[in-house]
Protein backbone atom coordinates (compact mmCIF):
# COMPACT_ATOMS: atom_id res chain seq x y z
CA UNK A 1 0.00 0.00 0.00
CA UNK A 2 1.28 3.26 -1.01
CA UNK A 3 1.98 5.45 2.09
CA UNK A 4 4.44 7.85 1.21
CA UNK A 5 5.06 8.72 -2.32
CA UNK A 6 7.92 11.34 -1.82
CA UNK A 7 11.20 12.62 -4.20
CA UNK A 8 14.55 10.75 -3.91
CA UNK A 9 17.26 13.10 -3.52
CA UNK A 10 20.02 11.46 -5.27
CA UNK A 11 17.72 10.72 -8.81
CA UNK A 12 14.97 13.37 -8.41
CA UNK A 13 12.65 10.40 -8.90
CA UNK A 14 9.73 9.60 -7.04
CA UNK A 15 9.31 6.32 -4.89
CA UNK A 16 6.59 3.90 -5.33
CA UNK A 17 5.39 5.11 -1.41
CA UNK A 18 6.46 1.10 -0.53
CA UNK A 19 8.77 0.25 2.31
CA UNK A 20 10.16 -2.39 3.32
CA UNK A 21 12.11 -2.79 6.26
CA UNK A 22 13.59 0.69 5.42
CA UNK A 23 14.16 -0.49 1.98
CA UNK A 24 12.01 2.03 -0.72
CA UNK A 25 11.65 1.31 -4.51
CA UNK A 26 12.52 4.54 -7.25
CA UNK A 27 9.47 4.60 -9.76
CA UNK A 28 11.76 5.33 -12.66
CA UNK A 29 9.26 6.11 -15.95
CA UNK A 30 9.97 3.86 -19.11
CA UNK A 31 12.59 5.54 -21.38
CA UNK A 32 10.49 7.65 -23.56
CA UNK A 33 12.21 5.86 -26.85
CA UNK A 34 10.65 2.73 -25.80
CA UNK A 35 7.76 4.17 -24.38
CA UNK A 36 6.94 5.61 -27.83
CA UNK A 37 7.73 2.91 -29.63
CA UNK A 38 5.73 0.05 -28.14
CA UNK A 39 2.51 2.26 -28.63
CA UNK A 40 3.94 2.41 -32.22
CA UNK A 41 3.57 -1.50 -32.78
CA UNK A 42 0.04 -1.09 -31.36
CA UNK A 43 -1.03 1.53 -33.39
CA UNK A 44 0.74 -0.89 -36.25
CA UNK A 45 -1.73 -3.87 -35.32
CA UNK A 46 -4.22 -1.95 -35.00
CA UNK A 47 -3.30 -0.93 -39.01
CA UNK A 48 -2.21 -3.95 -40.32
CA UNK A 49 -5.86 -5.83 -38.87
CA UNK A 50 -7.44 -3.54 -40.93
CA UNK A 51 -5.84 -4.05 -44.37
CA UNK A 52 -5.14 -7.75 -44.03
CA UNK A 53 -7.55 -10.89 -43.31
CA UNK A 54 -6.51 -11.01 -39.49
CA UNK A 55 -9.98 -12.04 -38.08
CA UNK A 56 -12.56 -14.16 -38.79
CA UNK A 57 -14.86 -13.09 -41.49
CA UNK A 58 -12.35 -10.48 -41.67
CA UNK A 59 -11.15 -10.13 -45.40
CA UNK A 60 -9.16 -6.61 -45.06
CA UNK A 61 -9.56 -3.48 -47.11
CA UNK A 62 -6.41 -4.62 -49.52
CA UNK A 63 -8.20 -8.34 -50.42
CA UNK A 64 -4.86 -9.93 -49.88
CA UNK A 65 -5.10 -13.80 -50.23
CA UNK A 66 -1.97 -16.02 -49.83
CA UNK A 67 -2.88 -18.36 -51.93
CA UNK A 68 -3.48 -15.81 -55.20
CA UNK A 69 -0.73 -13.82 -54.29
CA UNK A 70 1.56 -17.32 -54.59
CA UNK A 71 -0.28 -17.71 -58.25
CA UNK A 72 0.35 -14.51 -59.08
CA UNK A 73 3.46 -14.84 -57.97
CA UNK A 74 4.05 -18.33 -60.25
CA UNK A 75 2.58 -17.02 -63.31
CA UNK A 76 5.39 -13.92 -63.24
CA UNK A 77 7.64 -16.52 -63.27
CA UNK A 78 6.55 -18.40 -65.94
CA UNK A 79 5.77 -15.28 -67.90
CA UNK A 80 9.32 -14.83 -67.51
CA UNK A 81 10.51 -17.75 -69.21
CA UNK A 82 7.34 -18.66 -70.98
CA UNK A 83 9.20 -18.03 -74.66
CA UNK A 84 11.87 -20.24 -73.80
CA UNK A 85 10.13 -22.98 -71.74
CA UNK A 86 7.51 -23.15 -74.87
CA UNK A 87 10.80 -23.24 -77.56
CA UNK A 88 12.11 -25.97 -75.45
CA UNK A 89 8.13 -27.84 -75.31
CA UNK A 90 8.19 -28.39 -78.85
CA UNK A 91 11.54 -28.97 -79.73
CA UNK A 92 12.60 -32.69 -79.38
CA UNK A 93 16.16 -33.40 -77.42
CA UNK A 94 18.26 -33.37 -80.83
CA UNK A 95 16.84 -29.95 -81.56
CA UNK A 96 17.76 -28.78 -78.22
CA UNK A 97 21.52 -30.08 -78.04
CA UNK A 98 21.88 -28.33 -81.76
CA UNK A 99 20.77 -25.07 -80.54
CA UNK A 100 23.01 -23.24 -78.35
CA UNK A 101 20.71 -20.76 -76.43
CA UNK A 102 18.21 -23.53 -75.90
CA UNK A 103 21.25 -26.05 -74.62
CA UNK A 104 22.58 -23.32 -72.18
CA UNK A 105 18.63 -22.91 -70.93
CA UNK A 106 18.35 -26.49 -70.55
CA UNK A 107 21.36 -27.87 -68.88
CA UNK A 108 21.23 -25.26 -66.48
CA UNK A 109 17.58 -25.25 -65.69
CA UNK A 110 17.94 -29.20 -65.79
CA UNK A 111 20.94 -29.31 -62.88
CA UNK A 112 18.73 -27.63 -60.49
CA UNK A 113 15.23 -30.10 -61.93
CA UNK A 114 17.84 -32.73 -61.07
CA UNK A 115 19.13 -32.11 -57.58
CA UNK A 116 15.22 -31.33 -56.96
CA UNK A 117 13.52 -34.66 -58.00
CA UNK A 118 16.39 -37.05 -59.21
CA UNK A 119 19.11 -36.40 -57.05
CA UNK A 120 17.77 -38.77 -53.88
CA UNK A 121 18.04 -42.09 -55.82
CA UNK A 122 20.95 -40.96 -58.64
CA UNK A 123 23.32 -39.01 -56.23
CA UNK A 124 23.96 -35.12 -56.73
CA UNK A 125 26.05 -35.67 -59.37
CA UNK A 126 24.58 -39.33 -61.47
CA UNK A 127 26.95 -41.30 -59.43
CA UNK A 128 24.16 -43.83 -58.39
CA UNK A 129 24.06 -45.73 -55.31
CA UNK A 130 24.99 -48.81 -54.72
CA UNK A 131 21.79 -51.28 -54.09
CA UNK A 132 19.97 -50.39 -57.42
CA UNK A 133 20.33 -46.75 -58.16
CA UNK A 134 22.35 -46.56 -61.41
CA UNK A 135 24.85 -44.39 -62.26
CA UNK A 136 23.93 -41.74 -64.75
CA UNK A 137 27.57 -40.61 -64.99
CA UNK A 138 28.93 -43.26 -66.73
CA UNK A 139 28.53 -44.95 -70.19
CA UNK A 140 26.59 -47.85 -68.76
CA UNK A 141 22.69 -47.53 -69.93
CA UNK A 142 20.75 -50.40 -69.17
CA UNK A 143 17.51 -48.85 -71.07
CA UNK A 144 19.68 -46.61 -73.32
CA UNK A 145 21.59 -43.48 -73.01
CA UNK A 146 20.88 -41.82 -76.35
CA UNK A 147 19.12 -38.54 -75.89
CA UNK A 148 15.61 -40.17 -76.79
CA UNK A 149 16.16 -43.05 -74.95
CA UNK A 150 16.31 -40.77 -72.02
CA UNK A 151 13.59 -38.61 -72.40
CA UNK A 152 11.66 -41.97 -72.58
CA UNK A 153 12.73 -43.36 -69.45
CA UNK A 154 12.03 -39.71 -67.63
CA UNK A 155 8.90 -39.24 -68.82
CA UNK A 156 7.46 -42.68 -68.82
CA UNK A 157 9.59 -44.30 -65.45
CA UNK A 158 10.55 -47.97 -65.38
CA UNK A 159 8.48 -50.31 -63.43
CA UNK A 160 6.30 -48.39 -61.73
CA UNK A 161 2.75 -48.49 -63.62
CA UNK A 162 1.72 -45.10 -64.01
CA UNK A 163 2.46 -45.11 -67.65
CA UNK A 164 2.08 -47.33 -70.71
CA UNK A 165 4.84 -46.35 -72.27
CA UNK A 166 6.99 -47.60 -69.09
CA UNK A 167 9.99 -49.14 -69.20
CA UNK A 168 8.64 -52.52 -68.12
CA UNK A 169 10.48 -56.32 -68.17
CA UNK A 170 10.65 -58.92 -65.26
CA UNK A 171 13.45 -61.29 -65.44
CA UNK A 172 12.27 -64.65 -63.51
CA UNK A 173 12.84 -66.39 -60.31
CA UNK A 174 15.21 -68.82 -61.12
CA UNK A 175 15.67 -70.14 -57.39
CA UNK A 176 12.19 -68.47 -55.59
CA UNK A 177 9.76 -70.14 -58.46
CA UNK A 178 12.10 -73.51 -58.60
CA UNK A 179 13.25 -73.01 -62.42
CA UNK A 180 17.07 -73.81 -61.57
CA UNK A 181 18.38 -76.00 -58.94
CA UNK A 182 20.55 -74.49 -56.16
CA UNK A 183 23.38 -76.31 -58.14
CA UNK A 184 22.71 -74.95 -61.76
CA UNK A 185 22.09 -71.48 -60.21
CA UNK A 186 25.79 -71.82 -58.99
CA UNK A 187 27.02 -73.02 -62.40
CA UNK A 188 25.34 -70.24 -63.82
CA UNK A 189 26.75 -67.78 -61.84
CA UNK A 190 30.26 -69.18 -62.23
CA UNK A 191 29.83 -68.57 -65.81
CA UNK A 192 28.48 -64.81 -65.91
CA UNK A 193 31.61 -64.44 -63.73
CA UNK A 194 33.77 -66.20 -66.65
CA UNK A 195 32.36 -63.14 -68.85
CA UNK A 196 35.18 -60.98 -66.48
CA UNK A 197 37.41 -63.71 -66.41
CA UNK A 198 36.39 -63.54 -62.47
CA UNK A 199 35.74 -67.69 -62.44
CA UNK A 200 37.38 -69.78 -59.52
CA UNK A 201 35.46 -72.58 -59.95
CA UNK A 202 36.46 -73.49 -64.37
CA UNK A 203 34.48 -76.81 -64.16
CA UNK A 204 31.03 -75.59 -62.58
CA UNK A 205 32.22 -72.40 -65.40
CA UNK A 206 31.41 -74.78 -68.20
CA UNK A 207 28.28 -76.70 -66.59
CA UNK A 208 27.01 -73.36 -66.53
CA UNK A 209 27.22 -72.47 -70.64
CA UNK A 210 24.77 -74.74 -71.59
CA UNK A 211 22.11 -73.55 -68.78
CA UNK A 212 23.12 -69.69 -69.60
CA UNK A 213 22.00 -70.45 -72.96
CA UNK A 214 19.15 -71.45 -72.52
CA UNK A 215 17.72 -69.23 -69.69
CA UNK A 216 19.98 -66.29 -70.19
CA UNK A 217 21.48 -64.99 -73.26
CA UNK A 218 18.13 -64.44 -74.52
CA UNK A 219 18.27 -61.29 -72.64
CA UNK A 220 21.40 -60.98 -71.66
CA UNK A 221 23.44 -61.82 -74.63
CA UNK A 222 25.77 -65.06 -75.65
CA UNK A 223 28.34 -63.22 -74.50
CA UNK A 224 26.98 -60.88 -71.48
CA UNK A 225 26.74 -58.04 -73.73
CA UNK A 226 23.12 -57.28 -72.51
CA UNK A 227 19.93 -55.63 -74.16
CA UNK A 228 18.69 -52.51 -73.64
CA UNK A 229 15.38 -53.31 -75.81
CA UNK A 230 14.78 -55.33 -72.23
CA UNK A 231 16.52 -53.66 -69.81
CA UNK A 232 19.25 -56.52 -69.71
CA UNK A 233 22.16 -54.96 -68.46
CA UNK A 234 25.81 -55.87 -69.58
CA UNK A 235 27.39 -58.93 -67.61
CA UNK A 236 30.18 -58.69 -69.22
CA UNK A 237 31.78 -55.80 -67.46
CA UNK A 238 32.91 -54.62 -63.68
CA UNK A 239 29.72 -52.23 -63.12
CA UNK A 240 27.06 -53.72 -61.42
CA UNK A 241 23.15 -52.51 -60.09
CA UNK A 242 23.09 -55.09 -57.32
CA UNK A 243 26.70 -56.11 -56.59
CA UNK A 244 28.88 -57.92 -58.96
CA UNK A 245 30.49 -60.82 -55.85
CA UNK A 246 29.17 -64.35 -56.70
CA UNK A 247 26.93 -64.21 -53.93
CA UNK A 248 25.16 -60.95 -55.10
CA UNK A 249 24.73 -62.91 -58.47
CA UNK A 250 23.61 -66.10 -57.02
CA UNK A 251 20.86 -64.00 -54.93
CA UNK A 252 20.04 -62.07 -58.05
CA UNK A 253 19.31 -65.13 -60.15
CA UNK A 254 17.69 -67.14 -57.15
CA UNK A 255 15.09 -63.99 -56.50
CA UNK A 256 15.55 -61.23 -58.68
CA UNK A 257 15.25 -57.90 -58.06
CA UNK A 258 13.69 -54.80 -60.41
CA UNK A 259 14.49 -51.43 -59.95
CA UNK A 260 11.61 -49.04 -59.79
CA UNK A 261 11.59 -45.34 -61.56
CA UNK A 262 8.28 -42.67 -61.48
CA UNK A 263 7.25 -41.91 -64.13
CA UNK A 264 7.66 -37.48 -64.27
CA UNK A 265 5.20 -36.96 -67.40
CA UNK A 266 2.94 -36.39 -65.18
CA UNK A 267 4.60 -34.30 -62.46
CA UNK A 268 6.58 -32.31 -64.55
CA UNK A 269 6.45 -29.95 -67.63
CA UNK A 270 7.58 -31.49 -70.78
CA UNK A 271 10.10 -28.58 -71.03
CA UNK A 272 11.73 -29.66 -67.84
CA UNK A 273 11.81 -33.26 -68.84
CA UNK A 274 13.40 -32.11 -72.06
CA UNK A 275 15.96 -29.94 -69.65
CA UNK A 276 16.53 -33.33 -67.83
CA UNK A 277 17.15 -35.11 -70.77
CA UNK A 278 19.91 -32.60 -71.51
CA UNK A 279 21.71 -32.40 -68.05
CA UNK A 280 21.28 -36.55 -67.65
CA UNK A 281 22.68 -36.60 -71.04
CA UNK A 282 25.62 -34.38 -70.20
CA UNK A 283 26.54 -35.77 -67.41
CA UNK A 284 29.55 -38.31 -68.95
CA UNK A 285 27.58 -40.88 -70.33
CA UNK A 286 25.92 -39.82 -73.33
CA UNK A 287 25.94 -41.51 -76.42
CA UNK B 1 -1.57 12.00 -19.00
CA UNK B 2 -1.62 7.74 -17.69
CA UNK B 3 -2.65 9.22 -13.87
CA UNK B 4 -5.52 7.18 -13.53
CA UNK B 5 -2.83 3.80 -13.78
CA UNK B 6 -1.73 5.12 -10.78
CA UNK B 7 -4.94 4.41 -9.28
CA UNK B 8 -4.31 0.58 -9.52
CA UNK B 9 -4.98 0.36 -6.11
CA UNK B 10 -8.44 0.49 -6.12
CA UNK B 11 -8.47 -3.02 -8.02
CA UNK B 12 -5.79 -4.17 -5.54
CA UNK B 13 -7.92 -3.51 -2.74
CA UNK B 14 -11.22 -4.73 -4.02
CA UNK B 15 -11.56 -8.53 -4.64
CA UNK B 16 -14.46 -8.69 -6.32
CA UNK B 17 -13.60 -6.21 -8.77
CA UNK B 18 -10.70 -7.73 -9.59
CA UNK B 19 -12.33 -11.05 -9.91
CA UNK B 20 -14.42 -9.28 -12.43
CA UNK B 21 -11.35 -7.80 -14.07
CA UNK B 22 -9.32 -11.01 -14.34
CA UNK B 23 -12.58 -12.99 -15.90
CA UNK B 24 -13.21 -10.51 -18.43
CA UNK B 25 -9.18 -10.71 -19.42
CA UNK B 26 -8.58 -14.18 -19.78
CA UNK B 27 -11.88 -14.83 -21.56
CA UNK B 28 -10.77 -12.06 -24.14
CA UNK B 29 -8.06 -14.90 -24.67
CA UNK B 30 -9.67 -17.86 -24.58
CA UNK B 31 -12.29 -16.56 -26.95
CA UNK B 32 -9.65 -15.79 -29.39
CA UNK B 33 -8.50 -19.22 -29.37
CA UNK B 34 -11.76 -20.93 -29.30
CA UNK B 35 -14.16 -18.86 -31.56
CA UNK B 36 -12.15 -19.37 -35.02
CA UNK B 37 -12.39 -23.31 -34.86
CA UNK B 38 -16.47 -22.36 -34.74
CA UNK B 39 -16.04 -21.84 -38.25
CA UNK B 40 -13.14 -24.69 -38.79
CA UNK B 41 -15.39 -26.66 -41.14
CA UNK B 42 -15.55 -23.57 -43.74
CA UNK B 43 -11.67 -24.02 -44.28
CA UNK B 44 -11.40 -27.29 -45.51
CA UNK B 45 -11.74 -27.04 -49.19
CA UNK B 46 -14.31 -28.89 -50.97
CA UNK B 47 -11.67 -31.49 -53.23
CA UNK B 48 -12.32 -34.92 -54.11
CA UNK B 49 -10.21 -37.74 -52.95
CA UNK B 50 -9.11 -37.42 -49.65
CA UNK B 51 -10.04 -40.99 -47.81
CA UNK B 52 -9.33 -42.19 -44.52
CA UNK B 53 -5.93 -43.86 -44.06
CA UNK B 54 -5.72 -47.61 -44.65
CA UNK B 55 -4.79 -49.81 -41.68
CA UNK B 56 -1.41 -50.50 -42.98
CA UNK B 57 -0.77 -46.68 -43.89
CA UNK B 58 -2.20 -46.00 -40.56
CA UNK B 59 0.25 -47.86 -38.45
CA UNK B 60 2.84 -46.27 -40.47
CA UNK B 61 1.38 -43.13 -39.59
CA UNK B 62 1.92 -44.17 -35.49
CA UNK B 63 5.32 -45.37 -36.01
CA UNK B 64 6.38 -41.81 -37.80
CA UNK B 65 5.15 -40.19 -34.64
CA UNK B 66 6.57 -42.93 -32.12
CA UNK B 67 10.10 -42.00 -33.82
CA UNK B 68 9.52 -38.50 -33.89
CA UNK B 69 9.66 -37.93 -37.67
CA UNK B 70 7.80 -34.35 -37.32
CA UNK B 71 10.73 -32.93 -34.96
CA UNK B 72 13.29 -32.73 -38.34
CA UNK B 73 10.24 -33.28 -41.00
CA UNK B 74 7.59 -30.95 -41.88
CA UNK B 75 4.43 -31.88 -43.82
CA UNK B 76 3.27 -28.32 -44.63
CA UNK B 77 3.81 -26.72 -48.02
CA UNK B 78 3.30 -22.96 -47.47
CA UNK B 79 2.16 -20.97 -50.21
CA UNK B 80 5.50 -19.39 -51.81
CA UNK B 81 7.05 -19.28 -55.16
CA UNK B 82 10.13 -21.33 -53.92
CA UNK B 83 8.03 -24.02 -52.05
CA UNK B 84 5.85 -24.92 -54.81
CA UNK B 85 8.80 -25.36 -57.07
CA UNK B 86 10.26 -27.74 -54.59
CA UNK B 87 7.76 -29.57 -53.41
CA UNK B 88 4.84 -29.12 -55.62
CA UNK B 89 1.35 -27.69 -54.95
CA UNK B 90 0.75 -25.70 -51.74
CA UNK B 91 -0.83 -28.25 -48.91
CA UNK B 92 -4.47 -27.77 -48.49
CA UNK B 93 -6.05 -28.27 -45.19
CA UNK B 94 -8.45 -30.79 -47.06
CA UNK B 95 -5.65 -32.83 -46.78
CA UNK B 96 -4.76 -33.51 -43.07
CA UNK B 97 -8.57 -33.50 -41.99
CA UNK B 98 -8.28 -36.97 -40.67
CA UNK B 99 -4.89 -36.34 -39.02
CA UNK B 100 -5.65 -36.52 -35.49
CA UNK B 101 -3.06 -34.60 -34.37
CA UNK B 102 -1.88 -33.04 -38.15
CA UNK B 103 1.75 -33.27 -38.83
CA UNK B 104 2.32 -29.99 -40.40
CA UNK B 105 5.26 -29.33 -38.11
CA UNK B 106 7.16 -25.94 -37.69
CA UNK B 107 11.11 -27.49 -38.46
CA UNK B 108 12.54 -28.40 -41.38
CA UNK B 109 15.97 -30.00 -40.52
CA UNK B 110 15.38 -32.55 -43.42
CA UNK B 111 12.90 -32.10 -46.16
CA UNK B 112 9.15 -31.52 -46.15
CA UNK B 113 7.44 -34.19 -46.72
CA UNK B 114 3.63 -33.22 -47.51
CA UNK B 115 4.26 -34.62 -51.14
CA UNK B 116 6.68 -37.21 -50.59
CA UNK B 117 4.16 -40.02 -51.94
CA UNK B 118 5.59 -41.64 -55.05
CA UNK B 119 9.07 -39.26 -55.34
CA UNK B 120 11.20 -42.18 -54.65
CA UNK B 121 10.85 -45.99 -55.33
CA UNK B 122 9.96 -48.41 -52.68
CA UNK B 123 12.92 -49.66 -52.50
CA UNK B 124 14.64 -46.43 -52.03
CA UNK B 125 12.60 -45.60 -49.15
CA UNK B 126 13.47 -49.05 -47.47
CA UNK B 127 16.68 -48.60 -47.96
CA UNK B 128 17.67 -44.81 -47.29
CA UNK B 129 15.43 -45.73 -44.08
CA UNK B 130 18.11 -48.61 -43.05
CA UNK B 131 20.96 -46.60 -43.66
CA UNK B 132 20.07 -42.94 -45.29
CA UNK B 133 23.70 -41.86 -45.61
CA UNK B 134 24.52 -45.02 -48.49
CA UNK B 135 21.99 -42.71 -50.68
CA UNK B 136 22.83 -39.20 -49.48
CA UNK B 137 26.17 -39.12 -48.40
CA UNK B 138 25.37 -35.80 -46.93
CA UNK B 139 22.57 -36.77 -44.95
CA UNK B 140 21.97 -36.29 -40.85
CA UNK B 141 19.22 -38.42 -40.02
CA UNK B 142 19.51 -41.65 -38.10
CA UNK B 143 19.52 -45.09 -39.37
CA UNK B 144 15.91 -46.93 -38.59
CA UNK B 145 16.88 -50.77 -39.40
CA UNK B 146 15.42 -51.93 -36.76
CA UNK B 147 11.97 -51.18 -38.19
CA UNK B 148 12.42 -54.59 -40.28
CA UNK B 149 10.44 -55.94 -37.31
CA UNK B 150 7.09 -57.61 -37.37
CA UNK B 151 4.80 -55.19 -36.60
CA UNK B 152 2.57 -55.78 -34.01
CA UNK B 153 -1.43 -55.68 -35.71
CA UNK B 154 -3.07 -56.56 -32.72
CA UNK B 155 -4.68 -53.67 -31.41
CA UNK B 156 -5.44 -51.96 -35.11
CA UNK B 157 -9.13 -52.11 -34.67
CA UNK B 158 -9.20 -50.13 -31.79
CA UNK B 159 -6.86 -47.63 -32.69
CA UNK B 160 -9.18 -47.28 -35.99
CA UNK B 161 -12.28 -47.24 -33.40
CA UNK B 162 -10.40 -44.31 -31.71
CA UNK B 163 -10.37 -42.11 -34.25
CA UNK B 164 -13.91 -42.92 -35.23
CA UNK B 165 -14.59 -41.48 -32.42
CA UNK B 166 -12.50 -37.63 -32.47
CA UNK B 167 -14.68 -37.97 -36.52
CA UNK B 168 -13.00 -40.07 -38.83
CA UNK B 169 -15.52 -41.80 -41.08
CA UNK B 170 -14.16 -45.28 -40.56
CA UNK B 171 -17.33 -47.70 -41.30
CA UNK B 172 -17.75 -50.85 -39.37
CA UNK B 173 -16.84 -52.62 -42.72
CA UNK B 174 -13.37 -51.31 -42.72
CA UNK B 175 -13.06 -51.66 -38.98
CA UNK B 176 -14.37 -55.09 -39.38
CA UNK B 177 -11.68 -56.23 -42.02
CA UNK B 178 -8.82 -54.01 -40.71
CA UNK B 179 -6.53 -56.76 -40.25
CA UNK B 180 -6.97 -58.35 -43.35
CA UNK B 181 -6.87 -55.33 -45.42
CA UNK B 182 -3.12 -54.34 -43.62
CA UNK B 183 -2.04 -57.80 -44.71
CA UNK B 184 -3.59 -57.42 -48.17
CA UNK B 185 -2.19 -53.95 -48.57
CA UNK B 186 1.47 -55.40 -47.53
CA UNK B 187 1.13 -58.61 -50.40
CA UNK B 188 1.38 -57.21 -53.49
CA UNK B 189 0.04 -60.67 -55.00
CA UNK B 190 -3.06 -60.56 -53.01
CA UNK B 191 -6.50 -60.50 -54.37
CA UNK B 192 -7.43 -56.26 -53.65
CA UNK B 193 -11.06 -57.14 -54.07
CA UNK B 194 -12.91 -55.48 -51.51
CA UNK B 195 -9.58 -53.72 -50.07
CA UNK B 196 -9.59 -51.09 -52.81
CA UNK B 197 -13.29 -50.87 -52.48
CA UNK B 198 -12.96 -49.54 -49.37
CA UNK B 199 -9.56 -47.22 -49.56
CA UNK B 200 -9.97 -45.91 -53.35
CA UNK B 201 -6.16 -45.40 -54.65
CA UNK B 202 -4.46 -47.36 -51.97
CA UNK B 203 -1.40 -49.17 -53.71
CA UNK B 204 -0.55 -53.01 -52.78
CA UNK B 205 3.14 -53.57 -52.62
CA UNK B 206 6.04 -55.20 -50.44
CA UNK B 207 7.57 -51.93 -49.30
CA UNK B 208 10.08 -53.31 -47.69
CA UNK B 209 11.06 -56.16 -50.28
CA UNK B 210 9.78 -58.90 -48.21
CA UNK B 211 6.29 -59.79 -48.95
CA UNK B 212 6.61 -62.29 -46.13
CA UNK B 213 6.24 -60.73 -43.19
CA UNK B 214 4.33 -57.44 -41.95
CA UNK B 215 6.85 -55.28 -40.80
CA UNK B 216 7.02 -51.64 -39.51
CA UNK B 217 8.97 -51.13 -42.30
CA UNK B 218 6.21 -51.85 -44.33
CA UNK B 219 3.88 -49.44 -42.33
CA UNK B 220 6.05 -46.61 -42.48
CA UNK B 221 7.03 -46.76 -46.68
CA UNK B 222 3.08 -47.34 -47.10
CA UNK B 223 2.63 -43.97 -45.42
CA UNK B 224 5.18 -41.95 -46.67
CA UNK B 225 4.32 -43.58 -49.92
CA UNK B 226 0.40 -42.09 -50.01
CA UNK B 227 1.52 -38.81 -48.57
CA UNK B 228 0.13 -35.49 -50.54
CA UNK B 229 -1.18 -37.97 -52.90
CA UNK B 230 -4.63 -38.35 -52.43
CA UNK B 231 -5.94 -35.03 -54.04
CA UNK B 232 -5.46 -34.89 -57.90
CA UNK B 233 -4.56 -31.57 -58.52
CA UNK B 234 -5.29 -31.94 -62.25
CA UNK B 235 -8.56 -32.00 -61.40
CA UNK B 236 -9.13 -29.12 -58.96
CA UNK B 237 -10.45 -25.55 -59.95
CA UNK B 238 -9.59 -22.36 -58.42
CA UNK B 239 -12.99 -22.07 -56.99
CA UNK B 240 -12.31 -25.06 -55.06
CA UNK B 241 -9.48 -23.58 -53.21
CA UNK B 242 -10.86 -19.96 -52.05
CA UNK B 243 -11.20 -20.24 -48.41
CA UNK B 244 -13.95 -17.82 -47.18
Amino acid sequence: MPTKIEKDSLTGTDTTGHEWDGLKELNTPLPKWWLYTFYATIVFAVVWMVIYPSIPGWKGTSGWVAREAVVADVAAAQARNAPMMARLREATPAQIAADPEMRAFATAGGRVAFANNCAGCHGAGGQGAIGGFPSLADDEWIWGGSLEAIQHTIRHGIRANESDDQRQSMMPRFGADALLTRAQIDDVAEHVLSFTSRATDQAAATRGVALYAEQCASCHGERGEGNREFGAPRLADQVWLYGGSKRDIVAMIGNPRAGVMPSWQGRLDPAITNMLTLYVHSLGGGE
Amino acid sequence: MFAWLRDHGIIERNVVLMGVLTLITISIGGLVQIVPLFAIETTIERVAGVRPYTPLELRGRDIYIREGCYNCHSQMIRPFRDELERYGHYSLAAESMYDHPFQWGSKRTGPDLARVGGRYSDDWQAAHLRSPRDLVPASIMPPYAFLDRPLDVADIQQRMRALRAVGVPYTDDMIANAAADLRAQATPDADPGAFQGRYARARQSAFDGNPGVVTEMDALVAYLQMLGTLVDFRDVTPAQLRQP
